[in-house]
Parts: structure tokens; sequence; C-alpha cells
């Protein structure tokens, strides 16, 4: 298990490495000035060039990637450059929290919602319950979430005026009301997300069902709720877990339009905003900090999967 | 009859009727059998029968092809030009809510809602077909040379690929969308190459599959090409594969599009109707005038154009599967 | 728990004029058409027949288990006396947990890969009552019981951590937990070796004796039926045939199905020279096809009349047998063919030799040495058949020499004398047209997408200078050849039967005129009576065309029919090579001995088993000295242990690789 996460970590970090490399290569190389539009359109190219020689933008590019790298290992992004003076560490850090507490509750509502209706589809499977479930979960993951942001803010909050249609959540807020002020946005990621692992279960469990180890399971004598308990649920949740792993880095910086609605100060909106700016330091440290948030639930997530399936720590990095 | 309460069972292989072939019965045999042009016919009629027999799939199609028919001839149901203001009575009635006069209410020049929702299905049935198309043909081109080859090549853009996609869609769109530009032709091939990793990760799975059947080392053994293997003996076996994931991926380069065109990314001068680039005009006023209406009918026109999409897809791919 | 015991006469197994069909779009299609034996306590009953006669459908209707579309239209099921169809849910459970249980194919698939073992014993346990603690100790009891080396370690692994024959053990185990009246074995050791069949049997025949429970064995080797059971029923399109005491069964069978069967199998020591195999004409009915009186009138060689417009009367043959046909005195002349191909002399030089090759897979950084060193010729017109356990490197060889895997330097690979690049894509077009294979699965062989004329289009240009109508006609030629009629030419793969399938696949192979053919286990996925066509199908092309093949099989019959020359391997080493005849009558190789020894036999010779104890050592880590030293019945400490064995020749054309002397070797039962 040990030589598992090890290699399986190792996997995370060249992948990491790669995305970095990525990220840095559509903000440096591309045509585009970053020291020009730091210093604004009108100021003298004397000025231009001051900031690229302190931005070491004029190093050779591996100089530069490698400068990145090690600024990601001790977390010195440098100021931002929309807000001088601001360290990019301190917009980041508030904009993750802020993710983080909607993701979480998200997934808290969207997780054992959509594996109840998975499993329940795949035991009634072909029957109109199966069906339901199924086509529901289509058509709702098929909404855009902002779509449905929209929607959401209107009907419920602005018409019937059952939650707050914004998340301006006051200081003083209690967890209480301040998860009422979350309530709206998480709606919209569970509209979004249901189908989607509700789907997932199912397959797993209608494989796991059909498989020769159930029917051990029932000729052993067992009932099928057991069956299914005991047997069953272990195998066929890995294909969920390995889909949740993914989808929670999603999460965390890809409700730009949900958090645009909203008006939710997420890394999302912080990504929006350091984009059009345009600012680039807090553009590379948002985008890697989700890519670091992608890799620890990925690994967290096989690792869960390592441990319900032990034939599962035989394979790591089959792609 | 009996009640049978256990699920699955080894015995539907019994089904599996096994012929011993043999000279002198084979006259016997054929008879048997229509003959095979026919049957193969029969094959493509069945499955179409069980496609239109799919209620999602019906539904999709009616669904998606009103947009098509609102994209190719919007005259034809909008009562109103793209930018023609509402008048009654000789005057413009603009933030109108709806009524008689203009179904889906007005905006805020005075623009009916209705014809625009019908002339703006245009433009992201451009965009999003044209994208998932220029992905899919890369993504299968890669993933056939990817899964046939395998060796260290593939071993790197495969992780460069799980690299890619570990960072979401829209965040890499937004990233290119800024330093590129944000015209349509930038924003079709962002968001074709967006979706390249996907579909090859789909695809070169498929082939690394097919690439492990005997068929593909009796192919080696009489001295085939890699090219002629990978496109005359694979690509066949892997084409219900690509269709599908095409499909799906015009859902999704919809929902990308019109994500893209909410955040103001994609280029917008007002006059050219978009649903993505009309809420993203209109939706602040949901709060602030309580007008709902310009944009709550292109977010559900959007809405309804990735659901027949999408219904389409699963369709295909449980036909394809059966 | 409830247990009414039920009276000591009471059949362990009743199964009663059963009839049951599958509803498939609707329509219902019989699978079973009155089906009905009785299995005494503590008797052993088999039941033969190709697939889709319907014999695992009886075994899992026995325990209610059916897919959802199965619908039982009439019969009664009675295990220990009780009805189990028409008992409720509940008791059911009971049943299963403690009356009948079931031993099945792949137990690989069959154990819960998420789970320990100890932990899926121990819950059998747990189902009848006992308490965690107890449970887990008698878990751990019954899995000595079962010769589980290691027993306490086993029950703290997962089911991937252990090889199929332990699985298998493991699975007996968990079956005899609840003491049942009836064990159900469903192909308990289709997919094992032959050796590890053998010791599964020895396993189950021990725990008879022990147990005193019935034994219900379906399984389509018949050898295994014969050494397991007391009585057999063979089965044909849902229905028992015939029926009697296993011995007579087999040595004087009645129904005409019978007699085709035990024909078709190639045993006691059958040759391709002695006789070609019987092949049943025609082909098995289909799923719910109408059989209104004989289920075998339309393929029976005797049929006649009477035989179309009435039911057979079910015929007893004394008290041990009885079968279901109208002509019973008749079947004694059933023809089976008499002239086997014209024996011929083999020339001396080989058409294609291999020197010294060897082949390591690199995975994960270390070396698995798959093929070491393997010298091997084989003469125009020559079968040299393959044989070992898996894993053994048969089929690496196989790749190995077509060009399919790279071969590790200093190994050379000569075609008529000519040495042949390595690689198959690198060599000139005579080597490849020269050198072409059948494979095992004809499903993966041939393209699904591709018509059959296609497939052999394709072949027949790439493979011969023919092109245009040339080519046409040749496919055409081929076809017939094949006894493919024209109209299998526009069909696509999946409209083809198994055997019409591999006829295709043969075909290919055929359509240029190789040198060489590897058939790497053409058979094995088929019936015995498609089996048999195939394989006369082989010995009269090679008989034609003077082609040599490599023939692998893990059927010793199989191969003991066509093979000229025989090569063992083990552990990637060519342990023995010899002329078929002498492999069975000179001295052989302790591993050959040992292999041969584990054949179960159709004809009821009584063989001492010469058990292999232990695995199969891994390529990775081969034992010193001799490969074979780990699991070798002559095993000479001190020498085989640490020295490499030299190969030495028993006779000009036979070769082994062993430290014994001639005189201390053992032979193998013929």
């Amino acid at each position: 298990m040990l030589r598992f996460i090890g290699r399986r970590a190792a996997l995370s970090l060249v992948t990491l490495v790669i995305l970095i490399l990525v990220i840095f290569l559509l903000t440096r190389v591309f045509p585009s000035e970053p020291a020009r539009q730091l210093a604004g359109p009108f100021a003298p190219q004397e000025r231009v060039d001051e900031l690229n020689e302190t931005l070491g933008l004029n190093d050779p590019l591996p100089v530069q990637f490698g400068n990145l790298l090690a600024d990601v290992l001790t977390l010195s992004f440098g100021e931002s450059f929309s807000q001088p003076g601001v360290e990019v560490l301190d917009l980041v850090r508030p904009a993750l929290w802020n993710s983080a507490k909607l993701v979480m509750f998200a997934l808290v509502l969207t997780v054992p919602l959509s594996i109840l209706g998975g499993v329940v589809a795949a035991r009634r499977k072909d029957t109109l319950v199966d069906r339901a479930i199924v086509n529901f979960g289509l058509a709702s993951a098929s909404i855009p979430e902002f779509v449905s942001a929209v929607i959401f803010q209107y009907v419920i909050g602005v018409r019937l005026g059952w939650l707050p249609a914004t998340t301006l959540i006051p200081d003083d807020a209690s967890i209480f009301t301040e998860l009422r002020y979350l309530l709206l946005p998480a709606l919209s990621i569970v509209l979004v997300y249901f189908g989607y692992i509700a789907r997932i279960t199912r397959a797993g469990t209608i494989t796991a069902l059909e498989s020769d180890y159930t029917r051990t399971a029932y000729m052993k004598g067992l009932n099928t709720s057991s069956v299914v308990r005991r047997h069953v649920l272990k195998n066929s949740l890995q294909p969920t877990v390995a889909v949740t792993g993914t989808q929670i880095g999603y999460l965390f910086g890809g409700l730009v339009g949900l958090e645009l609605v909203f008006n939710y100060p997420g890394l999302g909106n912080l990504i929006l905003r350091a984009a059009t700016a345009p600012d680039f330091p807090l553009l590379q440290a948002a985008v890697i900090t989700v890519a670091i948030i992608f890799m620890l639930s990925t690994l967290a997530a096989d690792l869960l999967i390592a441990w319900m399936n032990p034939r599962a720590r035989l394979n790591v990095g089959a792609g | 009859m009996t009640a049978i309460d256990d699920p699955g069972s080894e015995a539907t292989g019994e089904e599996r009727a096994a012929e011993t072939p043999i000279p002198d019965e084979v006259a016997e045999l054929d008879a048997a059998v229509a003959t095979a042009a026919a049957e193969r016919k029969q094959i493509r009629a069945e499955r179409r029968r069980l496609l239109l027999r799919t209620p999602g799939f019906v539904l999709g199609v009616v669904i998606a092809g009103f947009w098509v028919i609102c994209a190719i001839v919007p005259g034809l149901l909008a009562p109103y030009g793209a930018n023609e203001a509402v008048r009654v009575d000789g005057s413009v009635i603009a933030r109108q809510g709806p009524s008689a006069d203009a179904w889906f209410g007005t905006d805020t020049i005075g623009n009916d809602v209705f014809s625009r929702v019908i002339f703006g299905a245009r433009s992201v049935l451009i965009t999003a077909p044209t994208a998932a198309a220029l992905a899919t043909i890369a993504g299968t081109m890669l993933g056939l040379v990817m899964g046939y080859y395998r060796g260290w090549a593939d071993e790197i853009l495969g992780r460069i690929i799980e690299a890619l996609l570990s960072i979401p869609v829209i965040l890499l769109g937004i990233m290119t969308l800024v330093v590129f530009g944000n015209s349509r032709i930038v924003i079709i091939l962002t968001v074709a190459t967006l979706f390249t990793p996907v579909v090859t990760r789909t695809v070169r799975s498929a082939v690394q599959a097919e690439a492990q059947l005997d068929y593909v080392t009796s192919a080696k053994l009489r001295g085939e090409s890699g090219p002629f293997i990978m496109l005359r003996e694979i690509l066949p076996n892997v084409t219900g594969v690509i269709v599908v994931e095409f499909t799906v991926r015009v859902g999704y380069a919809i929902f990308t599009i019109a994500t893209l065109a909410f955040l103001g990314l994609a280029a917008d001068d007002f006059t050219t109707p978009d649903w993505g680039n009309d809420i993203s005009n209109t939706y602040n006023l949901i709060q602030s005038n309580n007008q709902w209406w310009p944009s709550i009918f292109p977010a559900l026109a959007i809405a309804s154009l990735v659901i027949a999409v999408n219904l389409i897809a699963d369709s295909l791919d449980k036909v394809r599967s059966s | 728990m409830t247990d009414t015991v039920a009276p000591a006469d009471t059949a362990a197994l009743e199964v009663d004029d059963l009839h049951l069909s599958y509803v498939v779009r609707g329509i219902p299609r019989a699978v079973l058409r009155g089906v009905s034996f009785s299995i005494a306590p503590g008797e052993a009953y088999g039941l033969v027949g190709e697939s889709g006669c319907g014999k695992s459908t009886t075994a899992y209707a026995a325990v209610r288990y059916l897919p959802g579309n199965a619908s039982i239209d009439g019969g009664r099921i009675l295990v220990d006396g009780e009805d189990v169809i028409e008992m409720p849910y509940r008791r059911l459970q009971e049943i299963r947990s403690s009356h009948a249980s079931m031993v099945y194919q792949d137990p690989v698939q069959a154990m819960n890969p998420a789970l320990k073992i100890g932990r899926q014993i121990a819950e059998c346990y747990r189902i009848l009552g006992h308490a965690k603690a107890e449970a887990g100790d008698l878990a751990l009891e019954s899995l000595r019981r079962v010769h589980i080396a290691d027993a306490s370690s086993v029950m703290d692994r997962y089911p991937h951590q252990l090889s199929g024959g332990m699985l298998q053990r493991v699975v007996i185990a968990m079956a005899l937990v609840g003491d049942p009246r009836l064990l159900i074995l469903d192909e308990p050791t289709t997919g094992l070796d032959a050796t590890v069949e053998a010791e599964v049997l020895d396993l189950v025949r021990e725990l008879r004796t022990t147990t005193n429970a019935a034994i219900l064995l379906i399984a389509h080797n018949l050898g295994v039926i014969r050494t397991m059971c007391d009585r057999v029923g063979v089965m044909y399109a849902g229905k028992v045939v015939e029926e009697g005491d296993a011995q007579r069964v087999f040595d004087s069978p009645e129904h005409p199905y019978t007699v085709g069967l035990l024909n078709a199998i190639p045993r006691q020591g059958l040759r391709k020279t002695d006789r070609p195999l019987f092949t049943i004409p025609g082909t098995l009915p289909q799923i719910g096809a109408e059989l209104p009186t004989c289920v075998y009138v339309d393929r029976c060689p005797i049929a006649d009349d009477l035989c179309r417009t009435e039911v057979p009367p079910v015929v007893s043959l004394g008290e041990q047998q009885w079968a279901r046909c109208h002509h019973v005195e008749q079947t004694e002349q059933i023809d089976v063919p008499t002239s086997g191909i014209d024996a011929r002399e083999l020339d001396d030089e080989p058409v294609v030799e291999l020197t010294g090759l060897s082949k390591t897979f690199r995975q994960r950084g270390t070396d698995i040495p798959a093929l070491v060193g393997v010298d091997l010729g084989i003469a125009e017109g020559e079968t040299v058949g393959l044989v070992g356990e898996s894993g053994s490197g048969k089929s690496t060889l196989a790749k190995t020499l077509l060009g399919i895997h790279e071969p590790d330097e200093g190994g050379e690979i000569t075609l008529d004398g000519r040495e042949v690049r390595a690689n198959a894509t690198d060599r000139v077009t005579d080597s490849i047209r020269a050198m072409q294979m059948v494979f095992q699965n004809p499903d993966s062989a041939l393209n699904r997408m591709w018509s059959v004329r296609r497939i052999l289009r394709r072949s027949v240009t790439k493979l011969t200078d023919l092109r245009g109508e040339a080519a046409d006609r040749r496919v055409e030629e081929i076809a017939v050849a094949m006894r493919l009629s024209p109209r299998h030419l526009d069909m696509r793969p999946r409209q083809l039967s198994g055997g019409l399938k591999q006829r295709v696949a043969i075909a290919r192979a055929f359509a240029g005129d190789p040198r060489l053919v590897v058939c790497d286990e053409p058979t094995s996925a088929l019936d015995v009576s498609v089996q048999a066509a195939i394989l006369n199908l082989l010995a009269n092309l090679q008989a034609e065309d003077r082609t040599s093949y490599l023939f692998i099989s893990h059927d010793i019959g199989v191969v003991r029919y066509l093979a000229d020359r025989i090569a063992v391997m083990y552990v990637g080493r060519l342990v023995e090579l010899a002329p078929t005849d002498e492999l069975f009558s000179g001295p052989v190789h302790p591993y050959t001995e040992a292999l041969m020894s584990a054949v179960p036999s159709v004809d009821g010779s009584v063989r001492d088993r010469i058990p292999l104890t232990g695995e199969i050592p891994s390529p990775a880590d081969p034992p010193p000295g001799c490969v074979f030293h780990t699991r070798c019945h002559r095993f000479i400490p001190g020498t085989c242990d640490v020295i490499e064995p030299p190969t030495i020749q028993i006779t000009p054309r036979h070769s082994m690789a062993c430290h014994l002397p001639v005189e201390e070797l053992g032979r193998a039962p013929s």
C-alpha cells in the first residue's frame, strides 16, 4: 500500500509539473506583453523594459519556468498586477476558502443523493423508476450551471423569496445563515452533478449486480439487501469515488458562471477577474491552485479506491 | 410460471446456439438463412427501428430539429427581426413583460425577445458543431496513432492529456480567449483544442482495446502497413464510439460556448443575436429591475438544445452497445 | 433454523419433467423440454452435452437461480424432497445455505475481489448462525479441509493474490460449509490446467467419501465425467436422451447422439493416420426451435419416417441404462469412417528452424524471460504439437516465431535455410507469405466489420500475386476448400457460427501457400463435434499441401491425434521433444510423465496420477538448476537444484533436458 501511495503521488507530481508548464506557456510565450499591460498603454518604453527586467521576463524561457516552479514550491507568487502592493497569495487564500465552503456543502448534498439515486435505478433496472432517475439526471446535467443559477435566482430567490438571491453574507452570520445563503448556488451544483454521479453509480452497480461474485453471494443464501450491502457496494462505488474525485477539482475552478451570477467571491470569480484585468501573477497562482486541488482530490479518490479494492493497487499509472 | 427473485445469471449463455457445419449439409444451412446482404440491411433497419422506438431519441431529434430550422430560416417563425423594435400603435415598447404583442417580452431597447431567441439559434449551431467536429477529427487521428503504436510518444502525450484534463475546460477557455482575442474563429478553435484531449482519450482507449484483438495481429502477419491497419481495420470498429463522442461533444460545446459568452468573453456587438451574449447582457436586470424575461428565455433555449443533443447521444450510445 | 430431516432414501435432487423457456422479445423460447433425472444421496451424477443443450440451466434451476426472463413452464424440482419452485424465498435461502451449494466454472470471478478470503468463507458460517469469532475459526478449519497450504495466511489474502486452482479450493470450501446434501459443480475445472484440474477432481473425490454429499457435475469434458460420476445423463436440445451407469454409457452408448459424441473425440490413442474423426451432420437446433418428435432427428444418421412422426419411447437397456430412441438396436451400425490420411516419411531438412530462441519481456523494470534458448526444427508437412501448462511460454514461442514479438539477441529463425528478420513488419514478402496463424478465438481473429469475402480477398492479394478476377476466383476456391458455401462469403463474422468462423480463419491462413501455419488452440473454444470437423479439415489440408503445423493445445488427445512430434514446454524451456509414438511408449521426462498422468481419460483406463505439488515457478524468478526440480517426483538432491540439466538423446529424434539416467525415467500412461 505504501508503495502504491508513493507511485501514485509521484504520478500526480509529474502531471502537475506538465500542467504548470502549460499554464506558463499560455501566459508567457503566446503573443501578449505582461509588462506593457502592467505599465499601461501610455507608459514610456523604458518603464516597460524595466518591468520586464524586474519580473524576470527577459530571462530564457527554461529559466523562467524554473523560477515559476520554485515560486510554486515556496508559495511566493509575488504581487498582483491589478492591485499593486497586494500579495497574490492574500487574494487567492480567501477565494480558495470560499470555494471550499461552497463545494463541500454542494458535495454533502449531491453525493449521498446521487448514490442513492444510482443504486435505486440499478436495482430497478428498466422500470419506470429507473427511467425517471436516468432521464432526470440526463436533463439536469445538460443544463449549464449558470443557466440553472439564473433561473433559481429568479424563481426561488426573487419571485418566491424563499432563499437569499445573492451570496452577500453578513459578516456576523451564523453557520446556519451562511448555509442558507449558499443553498441556492449549491442547488445549481446539485442539479448538474446529480445526473452525472447517479449515472456512474447506476452503471457500476449494474455491473456488480450481474457479476459472478454476486451470484456466489446469493448462493450462500443471502437476501438481496445483504448482498447489495456486503458485496455489491464496495465494488460498485469505485467508479463513483473516482468521478467524484475528478469533479471536486472542476468544482473549485469551473464554477465561474455560477459564481458570477451569485456574485460569489470564489476561485472562479477570481480567475475571471484576473484574466480580464489582466493580472498574470494572480491568474497563474489561481489556476495552479485549482490544479493542485485537482491533484489532491484525485489522489485521495485513488487511495480510497485502493483501500476499497486491493486489486486497484496493482495498476497504478495505467492511464 | 413462477416468481423469480434473483437478477442475472450465467444461463443466458445458453442462448448462444452453436452450429456444426458439414459439407453435405451446407445447402440446408443456407436455406435457413436469408441472404447475407438482406440480413445486414435488416440489422441496420432493426437499429433504426430501435432508435425510433426510443422516446428520448425522438424527443431529442424534434427539439434539435426545431432549433436547426430556426437557425436556417429564422424568418419563418420569428415575428420580428433580430434587431427590430416592437411597436404598438407606432411607439416602441421596451422592457415589457410577455404579452400578446411580444410573447417573450421585449428587452431594454424594445427588441422582441422571442424573435431574438429564434435568431440566436444560428450562432451557437454554427460554432458548437464546428468546434466539436474539429475536436473529433483531431482526437480521432491522435487517438488512432497513440492507441495503435503505443510507445513513449503515447506515454508522453498521454501524460499531457491527463494534465490538460485536470483543469476545468472553462478556465483554459478563459485564458486562451484573453490571450488570443475573442473572434468567432478563435472561439471555435479554442473549444476544438480544449475538447481534443477528451476525444483523444476516448478514441485511444477504444483503439487500444481493438489493437489487442487477433485480427490486428493477423493483419500484421500478412504484412499490412500501420496506416492500413489503423484506418481500414480498426477505424470501422470504433466509429460507433466516435459518433457518440462527437454528439456528446456538440452538447458540451454549446454548454461551453454559451458559458464563455455569458462571462462576456465572446465577441459581442449587441446586434448579433446570441443566447449566451443576451443572457450576459440582461441577467443583471433580474435583480435590479425584476425583468426576468430577456435572460430566462435564452437560458431555457440553451438548456433545451443541450438536453436534446444529450438525449440523442444517449440513445445512440445505447443502441450502439446493444 | 427450521429444518425438517428428509428420510434417508429421499433423492438429493429430483428433476421431474422440467420445462423451461427464456422469453426473448416477448416470445418464449424453449430451453428445457422435459428434463427428468434424480440423484440418490451420496451419488455422483454427471450431465454432459454440447453448449446450448441446457445443462447449465438445469443446474441453476435446481437452486432457482435464473435470469429474469426465464419462465418455468412445467415440472418439478425437488431438493431433499422439497419443491424448490414452490417454496417461499426464505426457505430457498435456507436450502441454498445448507442443503444445496454450488461450485462455479470461473473461481476468479466467483470470489468478491474486494473482500479477504477469510471473511468470505466466514460469512457462510455467519449465515448459519455462528458467532463472529467462531465463524473465523471454522473458516480456517474449512480451508484446511480442502488442503490449502498455509491456510491461516490465505485467510488474510485477497482473491487476486491466489491462483485459479487455489481459488477453486476456496470455492469448494465455501460450498461445503452448510454440510450440503447436494453439491452442484458447474464446469468446475474448465479453464484450469490439466494438472490443476486433476488436483481439484482428487479433492472432490476425497470429499465425497467424507461428506456423503450427492454430486451433480456439469461438464463438457467427457473424461472428467467418466472419472468422477456413478451415473451420467446425456443432454441434447433440452432433453436427456440417454442415461445410465457412467461406464456403460461411455463403453457401449446406445443413443445415436452419444455414439456420435464419443466418436468425435480423439481418444484411445487415435491418430490422424488411423481414421478421420466422426462428425455429426447438421447443426444444433436453435433455442426455441420446434422439435415435436425426437429432438435429434434432423442430425441422426439412422432416422426414418417413424422418428419424424412419433415421439421416441424410453427404451430400457438393462437396469443401468436407457435411451430415448426408436432404433437403439441399430446404433451399432452407424458408420464410422475408417481410412485415415496416408502416413508419409518426413524430411530431415526442416522448413523452419529455431536456434537458441529467447524472449525476455520487461515489466516495471524486471526482466521476465518468457522463452529461454528454444531449439526446434519443423519439417515439411509435419505437425509439431506444443503442450505445457498455461504460462509455460507456448504462445510466446509461436508469436516470437511469427515476428509478433521481437526475440532477444542471439536467437535465430530460418526459413528454408535462410535467416528471416525478427520483426514481422521487417520481413520480406516471401517469409511473410510463408508463415501464417490460426487463432484460438475466431471472434477476436476476424474483423467484425468486414465481410468474409473481404477478409479472404485481402489475404489473397497480400499473400499471393493474384489480382482482379484471378483473386476473386481464388477466394471462391479456398472457400470451397474450407467447405464454406458461396453465400457465406457475403456475411459478416457475427452471422456465422463458431465453427464456420474458424473455417474462415483457416481459409485466411491458407489464402497463399503457407509453408508453416501456427495453430494456437484452434478448437478449444468449440464444441466436440465442431472440433472434430476442424481437426479433419486441418489434417486433410496438410495431406494435400504438405504444410507444416505448429499446433498448440492443452488437450493431449487432440495433440496426439494430429501431431507427428510433440514438444513439451515448462517455464519457457523446451524440456522434451519426441515423436508422438515414442512419447507414449518410450521413457519420458518426469514433467511429461506427470502432465500426461493428469489427463482424465474417457476410456476408463485407471492411471496412477503423479501429483505436481506446488505452483508453477514464476518465469521472472526461475529455480536454479533444473527449473522443474521444485515439483519433480524424481528429483536428485544436490544435482537437479544446482546444475542445469543437459539435453540427452533417447533416440535420434527424441531428446529431453534431464539429469536422470534413461533407465530411471518413467513412462507416460497411454
